[in-house]
């Protein structure tokens, strides 16, 4: 049992640790046949997994926790500094901790047959692992410089691995435009460091929420980090990274950069809650986000009706559906109030907002990374990503096909399926707010609706074709990733009042209540 | 008005960077534009620690009543350059490839995904 706690204390900081340890060994181990590195990777996978899995358990009933690096320091004149950076690890983050656990897991296990016949497979590991601790980091930490250095960690890997196929102009082009952006966001990211250092002489996100004042310099570095993260996640108008990226990506990298989009997601409403808290304009600001989500929505399902490219296809849905979520916390955002002790709430419609908004992170996750497995496998048996030169795949892979569908229906928001739930609780609060936003949500989700059958229509249905005689399913790895999601996508949609009260909720109550992050970061840290 | 002449000369690098991401057509000259943008916010971190007259942060040689820089942010802008290292391998790189698939540098080249 002392083991068992002692391995919770630390928890936090073994999930950047051991992901970040295991990418350094692997290409050391890659040496020894690739037998022995696949197997390496998936233990890390599952190890690193289980133990998201058993700390946001113990979170969850616990309460949230903080994990200290470094002490305080006494100098030979007498006076003590604190030097130290350090991990929150409250339900929110968990939320999203768990979500990439997941996500990290299920996308090694289909790599591993998925580029089984490509060169470089030690490279797209180390890298795959080096992204996953960016993640988990860019998730955990509640510094603002530690916040940039796994931004960065998570763009350089992710950029490589982006352009993986290196033989393909196209791919590297995506990773460049990729690459780029990321930079120039992570300096700017970068700046507005500087300029609350240079205000508040901390790095700490609770030191800085506790004492910000909403000043000019705030407000500049509010519309750099907004900026720089709704970049990050593939928001309209600085989306047109985002189906190039996912598009050139091999399948299961597309996964993981959705894992990456909500934890840029995550940052954003981190800095929007904790770090500024009330002290926004939340008028203004929610309008912002709002706009952004509703462009979002509007530019990606257009888009998405004309592509000739499976992948791309998806990129663009993904878009669509990152502006759902940017909708629903705008307007979680703008009911954003405070009790006479000074405590954050959500009001009313604001709150289940909010909480459809953050239960659609998980289940938008889920269902664009199975859409994008799904087009992995195609990609996998046919040779190629182009709808025009697809059809009648039904036939040579039912199964497949049944998992796009389930995919397909589940993003439009049909019931039995996961994202049902999260759009009603989105379209019935946010009516109260302005109707106008959820006639434009549900009209979107029609059209995405008539995309995603369109896209069936020309990928899957119709009489088998003579070129795809030798296509059979994909081995059962692959299978066995895209069975798992499809069982959480079914498995939420039938019980999606479990996942909200005992999953969603305590995440939302943890991300909007300021006073309780900073008292904990206080104590804890202390 | 003197101890601001860094603040201008960080906007002013900034501001040269960021045009030369945006207009030059050359990557490699994109590369260098981020290159002057990183140094434009190493040198804003190192100058918000600055202050007259101070000797360099090290405590265990310090004289007495001698006031000294932050040291935060030079630890921070070390961090930045190690990243800025790794980010600018890799964008090398990229402009490697590129050439090597284009036989040219020229971002009018690299159109082949739109829309």
């Amino acid at each position: 049992m002392m083991y068992w706690d002692k391995f919770l204390t630390h928890a936090p900081a073994l999930l950047v640790a051991v992901p970040l340890f295991a990418a350094f060994l692997t290409p050391i181990l890659s040496k020894f046949g690739s037998r022995l590195r696949n197997g390496w990777i998936l233990i890390i996978a599952v190890v690193t997994e289980l133990m998201v899995i058993a700390l946001t358990y113990h979170v969850y009933v616990e309460g949230g926790m903080v994990y200290v690096f470094g002490d305080t320091v006494t100098l030979p004149s007498g006076s003590s500094v604190p030097v130290r950076i350090i991990f929150n690890v409250d339900a929110m983050s968990m939320f999203m901790v768990f979500i990439s656990g997941t996500l990290f897991l299920l996308g090694v296990l289909y790599s591993l047959s998925f580029i089984e016949d490509e060169s470089g497979k030690d490279k797209f590991f180390t890298l795959m692992l080096l992204l996953a601790a960016g993640m988990f980091g860019l998730e955990l930490t509640g510094d603002l410089f530690n916040l940039f250095v796994f931004f960065e960690i998570l763009s350089i890997a992710s950029a490589a691995l982006v352009a993986y196929r290196i033989d393909r102009a196209e791919s590297i082009e995506a990773g460049f435009k990729y690459m780029t952006l990321s930079v120039m966001a992570g300096l700017f990211l970068l700046f507005s460091v500087g300029i609350f250092y240079g205000q508040y002489d901390a790095l700490n996100i609770a030191t800085i929420a506790e004492k910000i004042e909403y000043n000019l310099l705030d407000k500049v570095a509010l519309v750099i980090l907004i900026t720089i993260f709704a970049m990050k996640c593939g928001s309209v108008p600085m989306h047109f990274w985002k189906p190039d990226a996912y598009g050139e990506a091999p399948a299961p990298i597309s996964l993981l950069l959705i894992a990456s989009g909500q934890a840029s997601l995550y940052a954003l409403f981190r800095v929007s809650f904790t770090l500024y808290g009330l002290s926004l304009d939340t008028e203004a600001v929610s309008w912002v986000i709002i706009f952004l989500g509703v462009a979002s929505m509007f530019v990606g399902v257009t888009m998405a009706l004309v592509q000739k490219d499976i992948k791309r296809f998806i990129a663009y849905l993904a878009i669509s559906q990152t502006g759902y979520m940017l909708m629903a916390v705008g307007v979680g955002i703008a009911s954003l109030q405070e009790t006479a002790t000074g405590v954050q709430f959500l009001n009313g419609y604001g709150y289940t907002a909010a909480k459809g908004g953050i239960f659609h992170i998980l289940n938008d996750a889920i269902t664009i990374g199975l859409l994008f497995l799904v087009a992995g496998a195609i990609y996998y048996r046919t040779g190629t990503t182009d709808l025009n030169k697809m059809g009648g795949l039904a036939h040579r892979m039912p199964l497949t096909s049944a998992f796009f569908l389930i995919g397909g229906l589940a993003l439009t928001g049909l019931p039995p399926f996961n994202s049902f739930s999260s759009k009603l609780l989105i379209f019935e609060s946010v009516y109260n707010y302005n109707p106008l936003l959820t006639i434009i949500g549900l009209v979107m989700s029609i059209l995405t609706l008539a995309a995603v059958v369109k896209i069936f229509h020309s990928a899957f249905l119709g009489p088998p074709m003579k070129r795809f005689r030798d296509v059979k399913e994909v081995p059962p790895a692959m299978l066995l990733a895209m069975s798992v999601l499809v069982i959480l996508i079914i498995g939420i949609g039938l019980f999606p009042n479990m996942v909200v009260d005992r999953f969603v909720e305590p995440a939302l109550d943890s991300l909007v209540d300021k006073l309780e992050y900073i008292r904990r970061i206080k104590t804890g840290g202390a | 008005m003197l101890l601001n002449i860094p603040f201008i000369v960080v906007i002013l690098l900034i501001g040269i960077g960021l045009l030369a991401v945006l207009y030059k057509k050359n990557i490699i000259k994109m590369i260098i534009g981020i290159q002057i943008m990183e140094t434009g916010v190493n040198l804003f971190l190192i100058t918000l620690g600055y202050k007259e007259d101070s000797i360099a942060p090290i405590f265990t040689s310090a004289p007495e009543k001698k006031s000294m820089v932050f040291p935060t942010v030079q630890a921070l802008t070390l961090t930045s350059i190690v990243i800025g290292v790794a980010t600018t391998a890799l964008m090398l790189s990229f402009a490697m490839l590129i050439y090597k698939h284009n036989k040219s540098l020229s971002t009018d080249k690299m159109r082949r995904l739109r829309g």
